[in-house]
This record gives structure tokens, sequence and C-alpha cells, in this order.
């Protein structure tokens, strides 16, 4: 475990060296966000219309009993945009993304595509893991950006037209736009970018430290996925901690 | 001429070289020279250790003890890439699946910005008529044979213009007309460049076929090193079984 984690370490600081090479790899940089957002976006979609609707169904009937209808918009709005829609837009990508990126490299790996690679003086952390890395931080913000409008929606819509409820859609979305300030929004992006440089560097450092042939691969995107996912929650109540306390 | 990073061909120095896996000793102190524009072939049964001695020269493995040279300085040492241009050939190819013949081909020129867009192509089509595949710079590795990924590979290695070839099984897993091509690949590509070849394989008619000096290495140690003809010669047990070994059905 604790030769994992170093190595992690490693791998994020020797990525992090690399930046200033962004610029020269910034095709295969487009060609990961292109991935990570076009071929993400209906999903995220679906998942947030879903994650609002539900967050409104549960919390709705109860407030609306305790005479709060009025708040229901920005309590929606406050779970989604800073816990709700950062950690499972995380974790979604983490299973979509973070799989793919392991299995790729993993496969690169063990068919010595990497050593390839290195006996041609092609720096495999700047060729695969930098473009990868650089993509998902700059992509799952934006991904959770649209999560947090599509979710509000979700919200709104249900919270119209569920009978128990009955808040209409201008009164939801007034309450939403009175509670939620600029700074919960970017609680939730700074999480998010977190996440995702967690997502990127566990899942390139699996598909690198792949050994063995398809069952070594396979271990290692369940691996990249599950250790992804851990740190993500792991990590999310860390941060939560203190980005509140630097919020008062 | 005198610089040796100008001369077509490096000197390559394994000294006492060392490896173990655990418990098992691959290589138990392994030493030979192998001259400039020579083409040097390590042959020995499978297990033997020749591929992992090919990862240490290419610096893939580090090594438990030894060294090894380059032209007198360590494969690990600072700037040793820059100087020297060394390429492998691997037993499988290793082309990038996700690119076309063409960006592997090209890879090393585009990823080292070594030359302008167009010169890049016009290198890439004139090594892949080299090595007879004219035109497949669209294809992608999937859609190749075994023979053809291995000369997809070696239009690769040749972009590099390397000093140093190292081919490890080139003609494994390919019929005999095939891996005839390809031992002449290995020569046309000497005779070219007047590179150094360094080839591992087991594969006994290639190594008599193409070798100025061939080196047998079993369990991790060398049993004879010499020109083919007096390999031929050596009297150790083992290098006359495996040269003489040969398939006799039983009678039924």
């Amino acid at each position: 475990m604790f030769r994992d984690i170093g190595g992690l370490v490693l791998l994020f600081w020797r990525t992090l060296q690399a930046l200033p090479l962004t610029f020269r790899h910034r095709h295969k940089v487009f060609e990961q966000f292109y991935e990570i957002g076009m071929g993400s976006l209906l999903m995220v979609c679906i998942l947030s219309v879903f994650i609002g609707g539900v967050l409104a169904l549960e919390i709705g009937p109860v407030m609306v009993e305790r005479g709060l209808a009025n708040f229901l918009g920005g309590i929606v709005g406050l779970g989604l945009c800073r816990e709700l829609a950062p950690t499972l837009m995380a974790v979604l990508i983490a299973g979509r993304i973070g799989a793919a990126m392991a299995a790729e490299i993993g496969s690169m790996t063990v068919y010595q595509e990497i050593d390839a690679l290195r006996t041609m003086n092609i720096n495999p952390i700047h060729y695969l893991v930098l473009p990868r890395l650089t993509a998902i931080a700059i992509g799952l913000p934006m991904l959770v950006i649209f999560a947090d409008l599509v979710g509000w929606m979700g919200g709104a819509v249900v919270c119209s037209t569920n009978q128990q409820i009955a808040v209409s859609m201008q009164s939801f979305l007034a309450n939403l736009r009175d509670t939620v300030e600029i700074k919960d929004l970017v609680h939730g992006l700074v999480k998010t970018f977190v996440f995702a440089l967690v997502i990127g560097t566990v899942s390139c450092h699996q598909g690198l430290a792949t050994i063995g042939g398809p069952r070594g691969i396979g271990r290692s995107v369940t691996k990249a996925v599950v250790n992804s996912i851990v740190l993500i929650l792991i990590l999310d109540y860390f941060l939560t901690h203190l980005l509140v306390q630097i919020e008062k | 001429m005198s610089d040796p990073a100008n001369q077509q061909g490096v000197r390559v120095e394994v000294r006492d070289l060392r490896k173990n896996f655990g418990d098992h000793e691959v290589l138990r102190g392994v030493s030979f020279t192998v001259e400039r524009g020579e083409i040097f072939v390590l042959m020995g049964p499978s297990g033997s250790g020749k591929s992992v001695l090919l990862k240490h020269i290419i610096g893939l493995e580090e090594a438990d003890g030894g060294e090894m040279l380059i032209e007198g300085h360590s494969i690990h040492a600072e700037g040793l890439r820059d100087r020297y241009r060394l390429a492998m050939v691997f037993q499988s190819g290793a082309l990038l699946n996700s690119l076309t013949v063409g960006e592997n081909v090209g890879l090393y020129l585009r990823e080292h910005r070594l030359k302008p867009e167009a010169e890049i192509r016009r290198v890439i089509a004139e090594k892949l008529e080299i090595v007879g595949l004219t035109g497949a710079e669209e294809k992608i590795p999937a859609e190749l044979s075994g023979g053809m990924k291995k000369r997809v590979a070696i239009a690769r290695a040749l972009v590099i213009e390397p000093q140093l070839v190292l081919y490890d099984e080139p003609t494994s897993e390919l019929d005999p007309l095939i891996a005839i091509t390809i031992g002449q690949e290995i020569l046309a590509l000497r005779d070219r460049t007047h590179a150094t070849s360094l080839v591992v394989t087991h594969d006994r008619d290639l190594a008599f076929g193409i070798a100025d000096r061939i080196a047998m290495i079993a369990d991790g140690e060398i049993l004879a090193l010499g020109r083919p003809e007096e390999v031929r010669r050596s009297p150790h047990p083992l290098v006359q079984r495996f040269l003489t070994a040969d398939f006799h059905p039983k009678p039924q």
C-alpha cells in the first residue's frame, strides 16, 4: 500500500513538473478532453436531472409540511452544487474515464508499447499521463457546472409538478438565485478539481503499474476505479471541512 | 570521425552483468563486447536470460550488478540517449495500437520535433518502402500480419537512424520465408547504416545466417562466444545439444 501511495505521489509530482510541456501536447489534450466531455455529456445530463429530482422529492414534502416551501430552491441548489454534483460526477467519471485510462495504459504496458516509447526516448509521463491529467482537470469541473444547471432544472420540474410539493418553478428558481452564491459554486468546483486530479493520477498510475496479461489489465481497472472512489469519498470530508473553515 | 558520436555504429561492452528476480538468478555475471558495425547474435534456449539482457542494454531494466557501456559511457549516464541513437525492435513489434502505421513510424521524429511535417511524411514513405510496405501508412496495426508488424517495427527503428539496433527474437512466430526476409532486412540495414546490431534469437538458421559473432547463453551464463564456425565447434555439451537438436518422429 505504501509503495502504491509513494508511486502515486511521485507520478503526480513528475506530471506537475511536465506542465510547461502541455501546450506542446495540446492535440492529445484535446483528444482526451473530447473523450471526457462529449463522451460523458449525455450520461451526466441524465444523472443530474434525476439527482436534482430525487433531492427535491426527498426533502420537498418535509419542508412543505413545516412551512419552509419557500426555501426549497436554495436547499436543492446548495446541496447539488456544493456536494452532490461534484461527488457523484466524480464517481461517474472514475467509473467511465478512469477505467478507460487504466485499461488503455495497462494494455500498453503489458504489450510493451510503453517500453517502445522509452526506447525512443519518449517519456510516457509526458506522452500519456500529462494530456490525460490536464484534460480531466479541465473537463470534470466543466461537467459539474453543466450538472449543477441540469440538476437545478430537474429539481425545479419535480417541485412544480409534484402535487405534494407544488412549488412553482419561478418561486423555486427565485429562492435558488437568492441563496446560492458564487462561493458555493467555487466550493464545489474546488472539490471537483481535486477529485479530477485523484482520478487521473490513480488511473494512470494503475495503468503504468500493470503486470501480467489480460487478467492484470482487469485487476488494474478494478483497482483504479475502487481506489479513486475511496479516495474521493475520504478526501470529500477533509476538503469540505477545510473549505468550510476558509469560508468562515 | 574522431568523435564516436559521429560514427555509424557504437561499441557496446557488457561487464559482469548480474540480475535476480526474487531467488531466481537470471544473469550470472555475463560479459562480452560488441564491436562497431558488428552483427552480434545472442543465441540460447527459451528462458536463458537473453531478452532480459537486451532490456538491460537499452536501459529498460536495472541491473543488480555489473555495467553496460556504450562507447565507454554507462547506459544510465546523463544525456547518453541524446548523444547516441539507440533503437529496439521488440519481439511483438510493440507498435502503438492506437496509431496508424505511418504515425508509428513517424512517432520519434514528431515527438522530438526533428523535422518539418512534410519531411516527416517523406521519411515515413521512404522507410516503409525500404521494408517493402509502400503505401501502408494509413493501415492500423490490427490489420497487419505478424511479419508486417515486425517490418513496421524495423521501419520505426530505421527512422531513428540508429547507431545500435537491438532485435528481440525478430523471427519468432514467423514462417521461414518471412524469417529469411527479416534476416535480409537486418543485414541490409547494417550494410546501409553500419549500425551495430545485437540480435537475440533461438533461431539457429537466422543466427548462423547473419552473425559476425555469436554468443551462446544458457541459464544466465555465456557458454560459447566467437565466430559462427567457432561456436559450431564448441565442445560444450549444451551448445552441441542446442545446435544439433532435431525432430525425429518415433517409428510406428
